[in-house]
């Protein structure tokens, strides 16, 4: 219990500015000379972006949303060697590796990433998982609409994460090209899929909607 | 002070040797490399390992050395030298990398020649983080490559068995691998070849074949001698493998380093009870390692303890007890399932209260050889304080009276016997009934240790390579009448000569049970020669479950359960009234219960195919049988009530190993699974009777408060006549059988490169055997009931005549339950008809 009740007057004070008053006429306007930014910026260049009614612009170099890159003949650059996942401060990527096996070849070489998730809710996008990939297997998109509903949905899989076929490619599983190595991949011999690599896939997996036969009937159809 | 300083004698063995400026004294002989790690400097070293035999291969551990001269002045070596090639001498001045540029530049020129072949493959290598080539180059190597052209490239990976793999570019040429194989091992299989920059490690000629029966299942390089290589402790290299170019299939790009938690644990695949490191990555195992153990198992496992850990996550691992509505086992909930049990089990032991208590039969309890001394006390005192039976018995495999007498006298509750010390040390040892390689593990390598020092005798039907890699010479005998071979060594013969010096062992493998006056014989060989004797099970649990009173005749601690005074001791303990009677083995309990003398069953992880008497057959007939199990084995599938327990990584416990040392572990990784001794516990309480066996704690501070037994209330020797030794009737054959140690056991299921590492099954007759019976090609071996099994013949010379060997339960050959017969039993072989 206080000594004595509260009372509100003892609480006002009067306002004193604690500016400099030049006086005179400068002085008397003092009050409202801050409407004068407001008029200055009526005549000016709005820089409001209209997003999202309005696509955000964005520079060339943000860290968005990752990817993960392919060969030209539709191999997956991504080994599942998990330096990533080693260099991330957020620990926000889970990489299982695999063996490559004839009848299921998913990058060049003998390893490929079977798992691979990157969970959006620890992300910082600092990139430092880009600075770890050897293979340049992981890079960054500009796409930056990354809210959802549910934790799962920002629990990015390796489908979500895959970059899209571009022509030429053939989707993964199929042989390397015929002769080469995993060197050759990485200093950029291959150009695209092959004829045989092709026929492969034709005998494994003839719906293959990356076959050029269903892409060019796809745009047909379209 | 000084002076007492003064007047301390001198110990001639120490050695006065200065290390960056540091005065120290070592035992004389000592490596420049160890004296470096005494006094905490570490030298770099790829080749240099302590268990093996100094090679001098990388180069990496060169450091400055000067020693005194003949005039007593210091005389600095014109080279840097290798440390780990070179003993320290008195007065002599070493200046590793730390203190010395020179010694420091010629480490740095020799990184940047070993990484000058090897490839930039780091991110796909399962070393890679983990690597001390890697460490090494990014402590110590240049930033950027002076090497410009080509690197040297070979085919990779080159499997040298299905276990196995080899990746000859990443190879510094150490020679750890080999100098393993040949020194520690006894299986060269790779070996240097080619001289110069050309120069691989490389496999053995491809087209010499030789086959004789101890070839792999799966493919396989060849080994020194041109046959297919097959180890069982090939695992070895590839954890001592400085880089990645020996690595494991099964871990074959599972993960990274710093995705592993890494726990310590024991081996639960045999008797040894070697250390492990279980490496596991989200509640998963997925690679062991071993352990350094100075003591029990050095720095080495076998292959079965290092890959046999994917049969506790296949797809049947129960979770959820289950109890059997209506004929089917349906999941339930514990408290259910514990009702159920409690309910059924009561029934069974005729402890209802009720009229019917007098009709009960009693019930069986069979823990199996597999399960924690904890769990094993637990079973033996659920069997005697709630079931109120001596109907307990751990050893599902063969079986007698006489061992039970044995190991009741000779080793429960004798604490630390024989060591792996005193063996490795002994001047002799003679084996019967046990095969070191295929039964003991890590035991074989500590004997081979002793190569040339230790003269090994072997009783048995044939020299096996194991035994052949310990220059072992054979005693022959027929299965059976081993106890005849042992009474027979006396006076002149030359293995009773050697077992007379001091510090010789005889070891007695769990086999000799199948032995009419085995026990008998060797406990009196080991006495007339003064020698010790060691009892070498095979299983994990074996020993705990002997000091634990998981056996029909003994209570814990080694206590005779036929003695009074041992009763009153151990029902001081417990606060219950011990059954009197006496107990039936496991092989009786199992014929009762399928011969309706017995209601109800409590069984842990017994495999049916362990018992040659049909296990299955007895828990359809018993009433009610109730299952403790990890897997829904068949065993599980036919119970009533099936409790799931936790696997050896999900729970703590201690296994005691065949020289008596406790080996307690803690849970590797944390699950809501329990241990068989809390599963007990509960089923206890809803009994409405209290064993204390809720927690790890509880149990090991009873098991304490017991102790060992008395002399008094100690069961009394075996005293057992061996048969007469009669010879084999012609036409006849004898059974041989052991198990190997890589086969189809149920703690290797789930594991298919370590499967193909296994022996092909085939079937050994001596030569002349083969010639009077006129068998060749595969034959058919049947025993007196059930099936028969086929298998190609492997003529085996210098073996017992009429014999007949087969594995016990490799592929295609499982004996107890194909045959129904144990070793020593007569067998009908025939050749085969297409």
């Amino acid at each position: 219990m206080s000594d004595h009740d509260w009372n509100p007057a003892d609480e006002q004070e009067e306002f004193t500015s604690n500016l400099p008053n030049p006086g005179g006429l400068a002085g008397a306007l003092l009050p409202v000379a801050g409407f004068g930014v407001s008029l200055r910026n009526f005549f000016r260049p709005t820089v409001t972006e209209q997003y999202p009614s309005v696509p955000a612009n964005i520079q060339p170099r943000y860290h968005g949303r990752h990817q993960l890159n392919r060969y030209p003949d539709g191999l997956e650059k991504c080994i599942g060697c998990e330096l990533c996942a080693w260099a991330c401060p957020a620990d926000a990527i889970y990489v299982e590796a695999d063996s490559n096996t004839p009848d299921h070849q998913m990058s060049p070489g003998e390893r490929y990433g079977r798992v691979y998730q990157i969970n959006y809710l620890r992300c910082i996008f600092c990139g430092l998982c880009i600075e770890a990939c050897p293979t340049r297997a992981l890079t960054m998109t500009n796409e930056i609409e990354l809210a959802g509903p549910t934790r799962e949905g920002l629990i990015y899989e390796k489908k979500d994460l895959l970059a899209p076929m571009e022509p030429g490619m053939l989707a993964a599983p199929h042989p390397m090209v015929e002769g080469t190595k995993d060197t050759h991949y990485y200093k950029g011999d291959v150009l695209g899929a092959t004829e045989s690599q092709k026929a492969w896939v034709r005998a494994h997996r003839p719906d293959d909607e990356t076959l050029p036969e269903h892409a060019a009937a796809g745009t047909e159809q379209a | 002070m000084t002076a007492t300083a003064d007047n301390k004698p001198v110990t001639t063995d120490l050695v006065t040797v200065t290390i960056d400026g540091i005065e120290t004294q070592v035992e004389k002989g000592t490596l420049i490399i160890r004296a470096a790690e005494q006094v905490g400097i570490e030298i770099p070293r790829f080749c240099d390992h302590p268990a093996l035999k100094p090679a001098g291969a990388c180069r990496q551990c060169l450091v400055d050395v000067a020693s005194p001269g003949p005039d007593g002045n210091l005389r600095a070596f014109p080279k840097p030298q290798a440390s780990c090639t070179m003993p320290v001498t008195e007065g002599m001045v070493v200046n590793t990398q730390h203190t010395s540029e020179e010694a420091d530049r010629a480490q740095k020129g020799v990184l940047e020649l070993l990484l000058i072949n090897h490839p930039l493959d780091c991110p796909i290598c399962d070393k890679g983080g983990e690597c001390p080539l890697q460490n090494q180059a990014m402590a110590h190597g240049r930033p950027e490559s002076r090497f410009v052209d080509v690197k040297r490239v070979f085919e990779k990976p080159l499997p040298l068995s299905t276990e196995i793999l080899l990746d000859r570019e990443r190879c510094v040429l150490c020679q750890r691998c080999t100098r393993f194989s040949k020194e520690i091992a006894g299986d060269a299989f790779i070996d240097l070849q080619n001289r110069g920059a050309m120069q691989q490690i490389g496999t053995f000629n491809e087209d010499v074949l030789n086959f004789d029966g101890y070839g792999p299942v799966g493919i396989a390089a060849e080994d020194e001698g041109g046959k297919a290589f097959s180890s069982y402790y090939s695992g070895n290299t590839i954890q001592i493998c400085p880089v990645g170019a020996l690595t494991s299939a099964a871990y074959r790009f599972r993960s990274r380093p710093f995705d592993l938690v890494s726990s310590p644990g024991i081996s639960e695949h045999d008797s040894s009870g070697s250390a492990i490191r279980t490496d596991h990555r989200r509640g998963q195992i997925l690679r062991r390692l071993a352990d350094s153990d100075p003591v029990v198992n050095e720095d080495w496992i076998t292959d079965k303890d290092r890959f046999g850990f994917a049969w506790q996550n296949q797809a049947d691992r129960l979770t959820r007890p289950l109890v059997r509505k209506d004929g089917e086992l349906v999941e339930a909930s514990w408290p259910e399932a514990l009702a159920a049990a409690a309910e059924g089990l009561k029934a069974a032991a005729g402890k209802t209260g009720t009229p019917a208590d007098k009709k009960a039969k009693g019930v069986g309890v069979l823990p199996g050889g597999r399960v924690t001394m904890e769990d094993a006390y637990a079973y033996g005192k659920f069997a005697r304080a709630v079931l109120g039976t001596h109907d307990v018995d751990a050893r599902t495999r063969v079986q007698s009276e006489e061992e039970h007498a044995f190991l009741g006298t000779a080793v429960a509750g004798k604490g630390i016997g024989v060591t792996f010390a005193e063996l490795e040390k002994a001047p002799a040892v003679l084996l019967v009934g046990f095969e070191p390689e295929d039964e003991g593990g890590v035991v074989f390598l500590r004997m081979r240790k002793s190569l040339g020092k230790q003269q090994v005798f072997t009783i048995a039907p044939m020299l096996t390579r194991g035994a052949e890699k310990l220059n072992a010479t054979l005693i022959p005998a027929v299965p059976g009448h081993e106890a005849a071979a042992l009474s027979a060594l006396k006076g002149a013969k030359e293995a009773f000569k050697a077992l007379k010096e001091p510090g010789a062992i005889v070891v007695v493998g769990e086999r000799l049970a199948g032995v009419e006056g085995g026990f008998t014989a060797a406990v009196d060989l080991a006495k007339r020669a003064k020698a010790k004797l060691a009892w070498i099970p095979r299983r994990a649990g074996e020993r705990g479950a002997v000091e634990a009173g998981a056996l029909p005749g003994l209570l814990p601690g080694g206590r005779d359960a036929a003695s009074t005074a041992a009763r009153d001791a151990v029902a001081a303990v417990w606060g219950v009234e011990l059954p009197h009677g006496k107990g039936r083995d496991a092989d009786a309990i199992v014929a009762a219960a399928a011969a309706k003398s017995l209601d109800g069953l409590v069984i842990g992880g017994v495999d049916a195919a362990d018992v040659s008497e049909d296990l299955l057959k007895a828990i359809a007939t018993a009433k009610f049988t109730v299952s403790l199990e990890v897997r829904r084995s068949a065993v599980a599938e036919a119970a009533d009530v099936v409790f799931p327990v936790a696997p050896p990584s999900e729970k703590s416990g201690t296994f005691v190993n065949w020289e008596g040392r406790l080996r307690s572990f803690a849970t590797a990784i944390r699950t809501d699974a329990m241990s068989d001794h809390r599963v007990l516990d509960l089923i206890a309480r809803e009994m409405g009777a209290e064993i204390g066996t809720g927690t790890i704690e509880a149990v090991n501070t009873e098991i304490a408060a017991l102790g060992a037994a008395t002399d008094a209330e100690r069961p009394e020797a075996p005293a057992v006549e061996a048969p007469k030794a009669e010879k084999v009737k012609d036409g006849e054959f004898v059974l041989a059988s052991w198990h190997q140690l890589v086969d189809e056991g149920s703690l290797q299921d789930g594991e298919p490169y370590l499967a193909g590492t296994a022996r092909v099954a085939v079937a050994r007759v001596s030569p002349a055997t083969a010639k009077k019976a006129g068998l060749s090609g595969v034959v058919t071996i049947s025993g007196v009931r059930r099936g028969s099994v086929d298998l190609p013949l492997a003529v085996t010379e210098g073996m017992a005549d009429g014999v007949v060997w087969v594995p016990t339960k490799s592929p295609g050959s499982w004996v107890a339950q194909q045959l129904g017969v144990a070793p020593g039993a007569t067998v009908v072989v025939k050749g085969a008809s297409a």
